[in-house]
């Protein structure tokens, strides 16, 4: 009986988990940009930190490389999800790749990430394949290919990494509207299957998509795990510069890494106003395209190029394992030999205790913290379902606000206010952190499939006498066990892929799996880093098929639950 | 009248539209059935008796069960049994467990099992206890759903098109089954159809719903 008191905080509870963190940040991140910071002796206001942050020589190009990779990355993954799902969707080649980019969407973008470096530098796996008989290199190229400039290879390790992410809320978005109709009309008009679906499907799956695509771009202007591996040193991203300010031991560094977090908050508010406004500009240029009536020449050349394009981030991932793998295993290993000379454990057994470390603390933060957001995220869903209420857009707004503000923007602040109420930093604090993330991704996942139950199931059950308690543990838990799991999975593996959270609100001191993974990166021990990588992958992954398994052997013998 | 169910001048709004009026009862071992065009309002009906009413209607008057005013009783406390066109058995229940849930809590576990295998052998199907409800007939599901309502001893009973998913052959059979149940334990029927043959079948009062 304790649930019905319980039940009607929930949803409070839920938005404050979510949402007071993320204000309690950027409050204590206006703060000291402002130069107030009690705890380095220092009263403001005052606008030096600003000044010294605009002071600061790189600021220019690190303004313009969040920009730049911001926009891009999330522009040609967007693209290339949208020609692939128009030209191939329904068919078997999309299926297959379908397959191939679900489970690749859990791996975290750390191991992606270093993934995609062991391949593509000039000393990775493609350059030794073809090494030397097709290039004639003995030795590697002298080339920044990892960490150009440019943020070229950045860029391409967001891209990859967010195609299945984008692919998979395209398709959850297509099973709420009724494309298959309009798709097939357009088609017996004379359209091609790729400009008809873009003509007719495209606006309406937009619609709801956009916030996960503004989640990507914000994601992407402010990413820190990925940019330290893939993206430039010198200037490094501003969200990279702001976390080494943070771990400056002279605590007025502080003060402008707070600036730059406000500049960098900006940057993202001016980047997502962009966006809208572009998304205005291309309707009425695809009303216009609409109205003119080509059928679609180019269809089957776009189509393919889309499917190669999707085909090669899905490729580029697993041979990204790939070779964190056989890294992990190898002995000597000279350039250009395509293998190492023997394979053996000794990576393994020298970082044994360390990998076990962190992942006891990994698996201790990501179980409590996904247990915490299941719990308050069926709260609020049967609380939905007790009452018949239904979350409005700007519900789902705030749902998917703590993914909207960048990370950097927020968490030092929200460290700095703990260090200003004396609070200690440690796993306590991190897993709270961790829950701002985790929540809207478990609740995102689990409200599709609680809300699309079968009611008549609990009106029934409830004739039969069952009191509400009752239904929701007897009978809803048990029928929604699989998608329970999934997001239960879901939770876990955005958990275990949080960087920024567990280095800031740990104070260093919290070790998980990604964290000691990204400290690897400046290194450059590729074995370790193959260990680590493997092992932080192996984290996020291993729900999944547990997800998977639990159910098919608990209701082995009921058949009604094999698709459920 | 303190002997069956009875809608007691039920006057249902939407959004401030009038949807439906109705006011009649039907006493035990009777069954009173509702007709009329999809869109009427008829499972909105039933589900005003079973106490789950979305909150966007708005209803005036009552229902009373033997007299008793069960309007704003939870749904679990009215003890009105209700069968749809689905059978809706718990798929993760086996069919022994789905009859256990209906059945009143308290007896022995010994009891509880006796009045379950009764229950199945009543309807023919004995020693189906430990199947998997997913791989009965269609005929057996509706026969299991019905004895799974009838063990929780509810007072009244609401069909909601209960035969309209069977085929004709199987149609009669269940249907007859389900009247000859009911009356057995004298529960008042209200039951909501489109189909002339279950109306004309239950013997009772008929009332045609139009939209107002």
């Amino acid at each position: 009986m304790k649930s019905r008191r319980l039940l009607p905080f929930l949803p409070a509870l839920t938005l404050l988990a979510m949402l007071g963190p993320v204000i309690a940040g950027l409050y204590g991140t206006v703060m000291p940009a402002f130069g107030h910071l009690p705890a380095a002796g220092l009263t403001g206001p005052s606008l030096d930190p600003f000044r010294e942050i605009l002071a600061w020589q790189g600021l220019p190009r690190a303004m313009w490389l969040s920009i730049s990779v911001g926009f891009i990355s999330t522009l040609l993954a967007f693209t290339i999800v949208a020609l692939v799902v128009a030209g191939w969707s329904g068919t078997r080649v999309f299926r297959v790749l379908e397959g191939a980019l679900s489970p690749l969407l859990s791996v975290p973008h750390a191991a992606a990430a270093f993934g995609l470096a062991f391949l593509i530098a000039p000393s990775g796996w493609i350059a030794r394949i073809i090494s030397p008989t097709l290039t004639g290199w003995d030795r590697p190229l002298d080339l920044l290919i990892v960490q150009d400039p440019w943020g070229v290879s950045m860029m391409a390790g967001l891209v990859i990494k967010e195609i299945p992410f984008l692919l998979l809320i395209t398709l959850a978005a297509l099973g709420q509207i009724d494309t298959r109709r309009s798709h097939a009309i357009s088609q017996a008009l004379g359209y091609g299957r790729l400009t008809g679906w873009l003509k007719t499907v495209f606006p309406l799956v937009y619609m709801q998509i956009r916030l996960p695509v503004y989640v990507v771009l914000a994601y992407a202007m402010s990413v820190v795990d990925v940019a330290v591996i893939l993206g430039p040193n010198t200037p490094p991203t501003l969200s990279v510069q702001i976390v080494k300010l943070m771990s400056d031991p002279d605590l007025t560094m502080r003060l402008q890494a707070a600036a730059a977090a406000l500049v960098q908050l900006a940057l993202v508010v001016f980047a997502l106003v962009v966006w809208r406004v572009g998304e205005i500009g291309v309707a009425w240029f695809g009303m216009r395209w609409v109205a003119r009536g080509k059928r679609g020449k180019f269809d089957p050349i776009v189509g393919k190029f889309a499917l190669f394009a999707g085909a090669t981030s899905a490729i580029a991932i697993a041979l990204g394992l790939a070779v964190l793998c056989v890294w992990s295993f190898a002995g000597f290993w000279g350039f250009p030999d395509a293998l190492p000379e023997q394979l053996t454990l000794r990576n393994w057994m020298r970082h044994s205790s360390g990998i076990n470390q962190a992942l006891c603390e990994t698996a201790m933060i990501a179980v409590v913290v996904t247990l915490v957001a299941l719990l308050l995220t069926i709260g609020c869903l049967e609380v939905e379902h007790r009452h018949g209420l239904r979350v409005s857009t700007r519900g789902m707004w705030l749902l998917y606000l703590p993914l909207l503000v960048p990370q950097t923007a927020f968490l030092p602040g929200l460290q700095t206010l703990l260090l200003n109420i004396g609070a200690d930093v440690g796993r306590l604090p991190v897993m709270f952190a961790h829950l701002v993330f985790v929540l809207p991704y478990v609740f995102l996942s689990l409200s599709d499939p609680f809300r699309a139950w079968d009611k008549r199931n609990s009106t029934v059950a409830a004739a039969l006498g069952a009191s509400p308690d009752r239904v929701l543990w007897r009978v809803r838990l048990p029928m929604l066990l699989r998608p329970i799991l999934t997001a239960g999975a879901v939770g876990i593996a955005v958990s275990v892929g949080q960087y920024l959270p567990t280095l800031l609100i740990g104070g260093g001191r919290v070790e998980t799996l990604t964290t000691e993974a990204v400290a690897l990166a400046s290194g450059g021990d590729r074995r370790a880093i193959g260990v680590f990588g493997l092992m932080q992958t192996a984290a996020a992954l291993v729900p999944f098929a547990i997800a998977l398994f639990v159910p098919a052997i608990v209701w082995r013998n009921r058949r009604g639950l094999k698709n459920g | 009248m303190d002997n069956g169910l009875e809608l007691r001048d039920v006057r249902i709004t939407k959004d401030g539209a009038p949807l439906l009026e109705v006011s009649r009862a039907v006493s035990s071992g009777e069954v009173l059935t509702i007709m009329g065009p999809s869109g009427v309002g008829k499972s909105t009906l039933l589900a005003f008796v079973t106490g789950t009413l979305s909150s966007s209607f708005e209803v005036t008057g009552g229902v009373f069960l033997n007299g008793e005013d069960i309007t704003d009783a939870p749904p679990h406390q009215r003890r009105v049994g209700i069968l749809f066109q689905d059978d809706l058995l718990f798929p993760h229940l086996s069919v022994g467990q789905n009859l256990a849930f209906g059945l009143q809590a308290g007896g022995s576990a010994a009891s509880r099992r006796d009045r379950v295998v009764a229950a199945l052998s009543e309807v023919g199907l004995e020693g189906y206890a430990d199947r998997d409800p997913a791989t009965l007939s269609g005929g057996q599901k509706a026969r299991v759903a019905l004895m799974r309502m009838l063990l929780s001893e509810p007072c009244a009973l609401l069909l909601d098109e209960p035969f309209s998913r069977l085929d004709a052959a199987l149609r009669a059979q269940v249907r007859d089954l389900v009247f000859a149940r009911a009356r057995a334990r004298s529960l008042p029927v209200l039951m909501v159809t489109h189909d002339k043959e279950d109306a004309s079948a239950a013997g009772g009062e008929i009332v045609t719903l139009t939209p107002i």
